[in-house]
C-alpha cells in the first residue's frame, strides 16, 4: 500500500506517507501517556495503518521480575539507570525491527522521555533510519487528575501486586518526583524544528508545532477529539426487518413485528437507564429510522452509518448468491474482511466510510448507535481493538445492546438482550472456502430463515 | 469564529450596556450575551521573537512570510481589562466554556435560543449538507401527546429542551414516508409531516458560530476568512464573512491615506466604529435572523487611544503582495502604497495583545503562529469548531497549481450513457497520451496524480507512466437504479424521478443511489488532502470535478451540478489572493459532449420532448 513498498507506484488510497512514524510520548508518570499510546495505536490500526506500540516500561518488568520502590527510579542509582537505558535501547531495537524488516507503519514508544537529551538520542535514531519522529507531550499540573490516574491503572500494576493502596500511591508519587527535576518539557522556541503535539490538562489546550505530513494531521485531529469523561456508547442494531425474516440481506426494508416490539423495549430500556444528554444516531434506513422513532427523542441520521452496499447482491438470500455467483461467494469466505461485493462495498471501504463516526463518537458523550449488522461489527472492532481478520465475524445478533464504558485502557462490554425473539443472522466462516466447493458446503453455516 | 474586541469598539462598546441593540457594546460580549452564540476566538499570531528577521520569500503569496500578528487579550476599556467584561458577559455561554466537554449540563447547546412568542427551543441542527435546516422542536403539534406521555407535553413557550418536545410528538401514528426527492425517511402524522425530531447528517454545533479574525493588517485575516468561508458553505454550513474594511470602503469611497487610521484622527474613529456597528449589526441579523450558521467578523484591531507599546515588527514583506491588490491602492504607485500602507500598520501595532494561555484561557481560540509553523488551540467546544480547527491547520500558502480533468472518453460516453465502469475508447486513449505530452510539458515539481477506483480514470492515469494513487471517494457519483441508462431511457423508466431531479439537481438522490450533496459529503476528505498537498492532477469524473470546482471557484449548490466540465480539458486552477485562477486547456483530441443543461420544462408533466431537449448528441 505504501510506495516503498510497492515499487510500481500505484496506491489503493491515499499515501498517508511515504516513510514511518516514529511517535514519542513525553510526559512525567501518571499523565495518560500509556493511555494515548495505546488508544492511538487501535486507531491507527483500525484505520489501516500498522501500528505497534512499545512500552518501555513493560520492557523494564521483563528484565526486572520484581518491582522494589522507587529507589530504582533515582537519578543516582546506577543499577536502575544502567537497566533503564538498556530496556530503553531493547524497545529501540524492537522499534527498528518492526519499522524496517516487519512493515510496521508506525511505532509509539512509551517512555517518560522527559528530557531534551533523551529526546535528541531518540531523534537522532529516527534520522538514522529514515524515520519521521514526531512527540507527543502530555502535560498535567491538576492533582485531582493525576491521582485518579493512579487510582485507575498505577493500583493495578504488576509493580504493586503486594502492597496495599496507600503504600503503592506513595510509591508511585516518589517515583515522579524522581523524574520532576530533570523534565524538560517542550519549548516553543528551543524544540522549534521538531514536530510535536503538546497536550495540556488532559485536553484544555494544545500546542501543535510542524505537523509534517497527512499521517501527523490525522493524528493530531484524533488527539484534539478525545476525552476522558465517563460515559458510554449503546450500540444496536435496528429492530428485526422484514427482510431479516426471509434471511435476505440489504434493501431497505421496514420492521416487521417483532422488530417494532423490540423497538418498544429499546424505548423502554433507555428510559430505564437514565442517561445523562443521551444523543441518538440512526442510518438513513427505513428500519433504523423507525426503531429510533419508537424512543421518541430527537436522533440525528448518517448516510455514513447505512449498512454496507451488497451491490448486486443486494436483496438476495444466501442461497441465491451461491446459486447466482458461486465464485464470489467463496471469494468473500477466503477473505471477507477485504472482499468487494460487485458494485457494492467490502469491510475495508466500510471501516473507511465510518471514520468520521468515531472521531464524532470519541468527541461525544453518551451515545445510541442504531446501526446494522456489518456496521456495528467495525464500531465494535474499533473498541474492543479486533483484528480486521477477526472483525467481519464478530457477534453482533438482532435485539441486543451492547454497551461499552472506557476503562483503563481497555472498554467493558455488557451485551444486554432485550428478550425479543429475532431471527439469527450470523453466517459463520465455512470449513470449506474453495471456489470448487459444492453448494452444500457453502451453505453449511447459512442460519436458518423463512 | 472570533472574538475580536477591537479596541476602538471596546472604548465605547466596553462602557456598560449589554445588548446588541446598543450602540455601546463590546464586539466579542454582544454576540455572546445576546444571541447565545458561542465564541471561538481566532488569531495569527508571530512568536513573541517577532523581532527577528523575518523570513522573506519574495514570491510568496501573502501571508506566506512571517506574520506579525496581533494579539488580543488585554484591551483596556477605562482602565478596565476586556476580558473581565467578557467573561461576565460570557457567563451563560461560557458556563459551557468552563465546563468544557467535561461538562454536559452546563454546555450553551440547549441554553435555549428560546424564540420569545413562537415558543419552543431550538436545535440547531448544522447538519452537514443541510443548509439551513433546523429542527424546531417548538413546531412540534403539542397536543398531540399520546396517553401516559403527559410528561412530554411542552408548556408552549417554555422553552424546553428538545428532547422533550419531541417526546411529545412521538405518537403512535406516526408513519415513515420517503421523500421522493431525497430519498430520506420522513415521520409523518395523519398524512402530514410530523416536527423533524430527526436531522439528516452530524449536528455540527448546537448555537450559531461567531468566529473573530483577530490581527494586523496583512496578516492574511482576509485571507483566513474568505477561505474558511467557502470551505464551511461547501460542506453545507451556511456562513457568511463580514469585512469591516469592506464596510469601509462602502462608506468612504475614496481612501486618501494611512492618516485616517491614526488614533487621533477623529473623523476616522467615527466612521471605522461605524462600520464596526454596522457590521455586526449584519452579524446578528445573518445568524439570528437569517438562519446562517457561521458568521466571520473579518475586523483590524485598531484602537482609539494609542498605547505607548509599541511591538517592534521585523522588516515586512509579506503585506505587499496582499494589499497591493486591495482597493485602496488603485491610483497609487507600489512605492507609495507600500509606505502608505506600513504607516497604516503603525497606527495599529500599539494596542495589540496577544491571545494568552492564562488571561484567555476560557475562551475557545485558535493562534496560528508564523503561518502554519504552529498552532495553539485553546477549549475547542464543538464538532464545527473542531472542523475548523482541522481545516486551518491544513492549509497552507505554498504556490503550488491544482490540475482537475475527467477521464478520457468512454465507450459508454460514446453511447450517451451514464456511470457504469466501461473503458476508453480510441479518443479517450488518444486523450491519455495528450495529457501526459501535456504534464510533461508543464515540467511540474513533485506532482501528484490521483484517480477514482475506476477503469477509465485509471487507464488515463497509466498513460503518464507517472505514480499515482487510487481513491475510492473520487468515484463518479452513483446513479443507483439508472447506471449505464441514456438520458432517454430514464424519461422512459423513470420519468417522474427525472423532472425531480430537473428541479433540484443538488439534492436529488437517485434510487438506490447518490445526489450531489451526498458527493459533496464524500469528497471532503479530497479538499482536504488537497489542501495540505502542493501540485496535484486529479483525474476523476464529471459530476466529481464539478464538486471539486465549485469548492474551488466558491459556486453555490444552485450551480454545482451545472458547472461546465468537459471531456479533454484540463482544469488548471492556481490560487492567487482570495481567490483562484483558472486556465483551461483544452488538450485537442475531440470528444462527444455530456453536458445536459437545466431544461426550461421541470415539471413533472412535461412532454418527453420537453425532458429530452438539452440532452446531447450520441450514439
Amino acid at each position: 500500500m505504501w510506495g516503498r513498498r510497492r515499487p510500481q507506484g500505484r496506491h489503493r488510497r491515499v499515501c498517508m506517507t511515504n516513510c514511518p512514524t516514529l511517535i514519542v510520548m513525553v510526559g512525567l508518570p501518571a499523565r495518560g501517556k500509556t493511555y494515548i499510546s495505546k488508544k492511538l495505536t487501535r486507531y491507527l490500526n483500525w484505520i489501516g495503518v500498522p501500528t505497534k506500540e512499545f512500552n518501555v516500561g513493560q520492557y523494564r518488568r521483563d528484565l526486572v521480575k520484581k518491582y522494589k520502590s522507587f529507589e530504582f527510579f533515582l537519578p543516582d542509582n546506577e543499577e536502575g539507570l544502567k537497566i533503564r537505558k538498556q530496556c530503553a535501547l531493547a524497545a529501540l531495537n524492537d522499534v527498528r525491527q518492526y519499522l524496517s524488516e516487519e512493515n510496521g507503519h508506525v511505532a509509539v514508544f512509551d517512555a517518560t522521555n522527559t528530557t531534551r537529551e533523551r529526546r535528541e538520542t531518540i531523534y537522532k535514531f529516527g534520522e538514522e533510519n529514515g524515520y519521521k519522529t514526531f512527540f507527543v507531550e502530555s502535560v498535567c499540573v491538576d492533582p485531582e487528575v493525576i491521582a485518579a490516574n493512579i487510582v485507575q491503572v498505577k493500583l493495578g500494576s504488576p509493580d504493586y501486586v503486594d502492597c496495599s493502596n496507600d503504600e503503592a500511591t506513595e510509591d508511585f508519587m516518589k517515583r515522579i518526583e524522581c523524574y520532576k527535576n530533570s523534565y524538560e518539557t517542550l519549548d516553543e522556541t528551543l524544540d522549534k524544528d521538531l514536530s510535536y503535539i503538546k497536550i495540556m490538562d488532559v485536553g484544555r489546550s494544545y500546542l501543535v508545532n510542524r505537523v509534517m505530513d497527512h499521517i501527523q494531521s490525522r493524528i493530531v485531529y484524533y488527539l484534539m477529539n478525545i476525552h476522558v469523561t465517563p460515559r458510554s456508547i449503546y450500540l444496536c442494531r435496528h429492530g428485526e426487518s422484514e427482510l431479516n425474516l426471509k434471511g435476505r440481506i440489504g434493501g431497505d426494508p421496514g420492521l416487521s413485528v417483532r422488530g417494532k416490539e423490540f423497538a418498544k423495549s429499546l424505548a423502554q430500556f433507555i428510559n430505564e437507564q437514565n442517561i445523562k444528554d443521551l444523543k441518538v444516531w440512526t442510518s438513513q434506513m427505513k428500519r433504523t429510522i423507525q426503531t429510533a422513532e419508537a424512543l421518541g427523542v430527537p436522533y440525528e441520521q448518517w448516510k455514513v452509518l447505512n449498512e454496507i452496499d451488497a451491490g448486486v447482491c443486494e436483496e438476495m438470500t444466501y442461497e441465491e448468491i451461491q446459486e447466482n455467483y458461486p465464485l464470489e461467494f467463496a471469494l468473500r469466505d477466503q477473505d471477507k474482511y477485504r472482499y468487494r461485493y460487485p458494485k457494492g462495498e467490502s469491510y475495508e471501504d466500510l471501516v473507511q466510510r465510518l471514520e468520521p463516526v468515531i472521531m464524532e463518537l470519541e468527541r461525544q458523550e453518551n451515545v445510541l448507535v442504531i446501526c446494522h449488522q456489518a456496521v456495528m461489527r467495525c464500531l465494535l472492532a474499533y473498541f474492543l481493538d479486533k483484528p480486521a481478520e477477526q472483525l467481519p465475524y464478530l457477534k453482533c445478533p438482532l435485539h441486543t445492546v451492547l454497551k461499552l464504558t472506557p476503562v483503563a485502557y481497555g472498554c467493558k462490554v455488557e451485551s444486554i438482550f432485550l428478550n425479543v425473539e429475532a431471527v439469527n443472522t450470523h453466517r459463520d466462516k465455512p470449513e470449506n472456502v474453495g471456489v470448487d466447493r459444492s453448494r452444500e458446503e457453502a451453505l453449511r453455516t447459512v442460519p436458518n430463515h423463512l | 469564529m472570533y472574538y475580536s474586541v477591537s479596541g476602538f469598539l471596546n472604548q465605547r462598546l466596553l462602557t456598560g450596556r449589554g445588548t446588541l441593540l446598543s450602540p455601546t457594546i463590546p464586539v466579542g460580549s454582544i454576540v455572546i450575551s445576546l444571541c447565545g452564540l458561542t465564541v471561538l476566538a481566532a488569531e495569527s499570531a508571530v512568536p513573541s521573537r517577532a523581532h527577528q528577521p523575518p523570513r522573506v520569500a519574495e514570491d510568496c503569496p501573502r501571508w506566506k512570510e512571517p506574520r506579525i500578528h496581533v494579539p488580543l487579550s488585554r484591551l483596556r476599556c477605562e482602565g478596565r481589562p476586556v476580558k473581565t467584561r467578557v467573561s461576565r458577559v460570557a457567563c451563560p455561554q461560557a458556563g459551557g466554556a468552563a465546563g468544557w466537554r467535561r461538562d454536559g449540563a452546563a454546555r450553551p447547546a440547549h441554553l435555549a435560543r428560546a424564540a420569545g412568542g413562537s415558543g419552543g427551543s431550538r436545535l440547531w441542527g448544522a447538519a452537514a449538507g443541510l443548509r439551513g435546516r433546523r429542527l424546531r422542536g417548538g413546531q412540534l403539534p403539542a397536543g398531540r401527546a399520546g396517553p401516559g406521555r403527559a410528561e412530554g407535553a411542552a408548556p408552549p413557550g417554555a422553552g424546553r429542551r428538545p428532547r422533550m418536545a419531541a417526546a411529545a410528538a412521538a405518537s403512535p401514528s406516526r408513519e415513515l414516508t420517503q421523500n421522493p426527492l431525497q430519498k430520506t425517511w420522513e415521520p409523518y402524522d395523519n398524512g402530514l409531516p410530523a416536527g423533524h425530531s430527526a436531522q439528516r447528517g452530524v449536528c455540527m454545533t448546537n448555537c450559531p458560530t461567531l468566529i473573530v479574525m483577530v490581527g494586523l493588517p496583512a496578516r492574511g485575516k482576509t485571507y483566513i476568512s474568505k477561505k474558511l468561508t467557502r470551505y464551511l458553505n461547501w460542506i453545507g454550513v451556511p456562513t457568511k464573512e463580514f469585512n469591516v474594511g469592506q464596510y469601509r470602503r462602502d462608506l468612504v469611497k475614496k481612501y486618501k491615506s494611512f492618516e485616517f487610521f491614526l488614533p487621533d484622527n477623529e473623523e476616522g474613529l467615527k466612521i471605522r466604529k461605524q462600520c464596526a456597528l454596522a457590521a455586526l449589526n449584519d452579524v446578528r441579523q445573518y445568524l439570528s435572523e437569517e438562519n446562517g450558521h457561521v458568521a466571520v467578523f473579518d475586523a483590524t484591531n485598531t484602537t482609539r487611544e494609542r498605547r505607548e507599546t509599541i511591538y517592534k515588527f521585523g522588516e515586512e514583506n509579506g503585506y505587499k503582495q496582499v494589499k497591493l491588490g486591495s482597493p485602496d491602492y488603485v491610483d497609487c504607485s507600489n512605492d507609495e502604497a507600500t509606505e502608505d500602507f506600513m504607516k497604516r500598520i503603525e497606527c495599529y501595532k500599539n494596542s495589540y495583545e496577544t491571545l494568552d494561555e492564562t488571561l484567555d484561557k476560557d475562551l475557545s481560540y485558535i493562534k496560528i503562529m508564523d503561518v502554519g509553523r504552529s498552532y495553539l488551540v485553546n477549549r475547542v467546544m464543538d464538532h464545527i469548531q473542531s472542523r475548523i480547527v482541522y481545516y486551518l491547520m491544513n492549509i497552507h500558502v505554498t504556490p503550488r497549481s491544482i490540475y482537475l480533468c475527467r477521464h478520457g472518453e468512454s465507450e459508454l460516453n460514446l453511447k450517451g450513457r451514464i456511470g457504469g465502469d466501461p473503458g476508453l475508447s480510441v479518443r479517450g486513449k488518444e486523450f491519455a497520451k495528450s495529457l501526459a505530452q501535456f504534464i510533461n510539458e508543464q515540467n511540474i515539481k513533485d506532482l501528484k496524480v490521483w484517480t477514482s477506483q475506476m477503469k477509465r480514470t485509471i487507464q488515463t492515469a497509466e498513460a503518464l507512466g507517472v505514480p499515482y494513487e487510487q481513491w475510492k471517494v473520487l468515484n463518479e457519483i452513483d446513479a443507483g437504479v439508472c447506471e449505464e441508462m441514456t438520458y432517454e431511457e430514464i424519461q422512459e423508466n423513470y420519468p417522474l424521478e427525472f423532472a425531480l431531479r430537473d428541479q433540484d439537481k443538488y439534492r436529488y438522490r437517485y434510487p438506490k443511489g447518490e445526489s450531489y450533496e451526498d458527493l459533496v459529503q464524500r469528497l471532503e476528505p479530497v479538499i482536504m488532502e488537497l489542501e495540505r498537498q502542493e501540485n496535484v492532477l486529479v483525474i476523476c469524473h464529471q459530476a466529481v470535478m464539478r464538486c471539486l470546482l465549485a469548492y474551488f471557484l466558491d459556486k453555490p449548490a444552485e450551480q454545482l451540478p451545472y458547472l461546465k466540465c468537459p471531456l479533454h480539458t484540463v482544469l488548471k486552477l492556481t490560487p492567487v489572493a482570495y481567490g483562484c485562477k483558472v486556465e483551461s486547456i483544452f488538450l485537442n483530441v475531440e470528444a462527444v459532449n455530456t453536458h445536459r443543461d437545466k431544461p426550461e420544462n421541470v415539471g413533472v408533466d412535461r412532454s418527453r420532448e420537453e425532458a429530452l431537449r438539452t440532452v446531447p448528441n450520441h450514439l
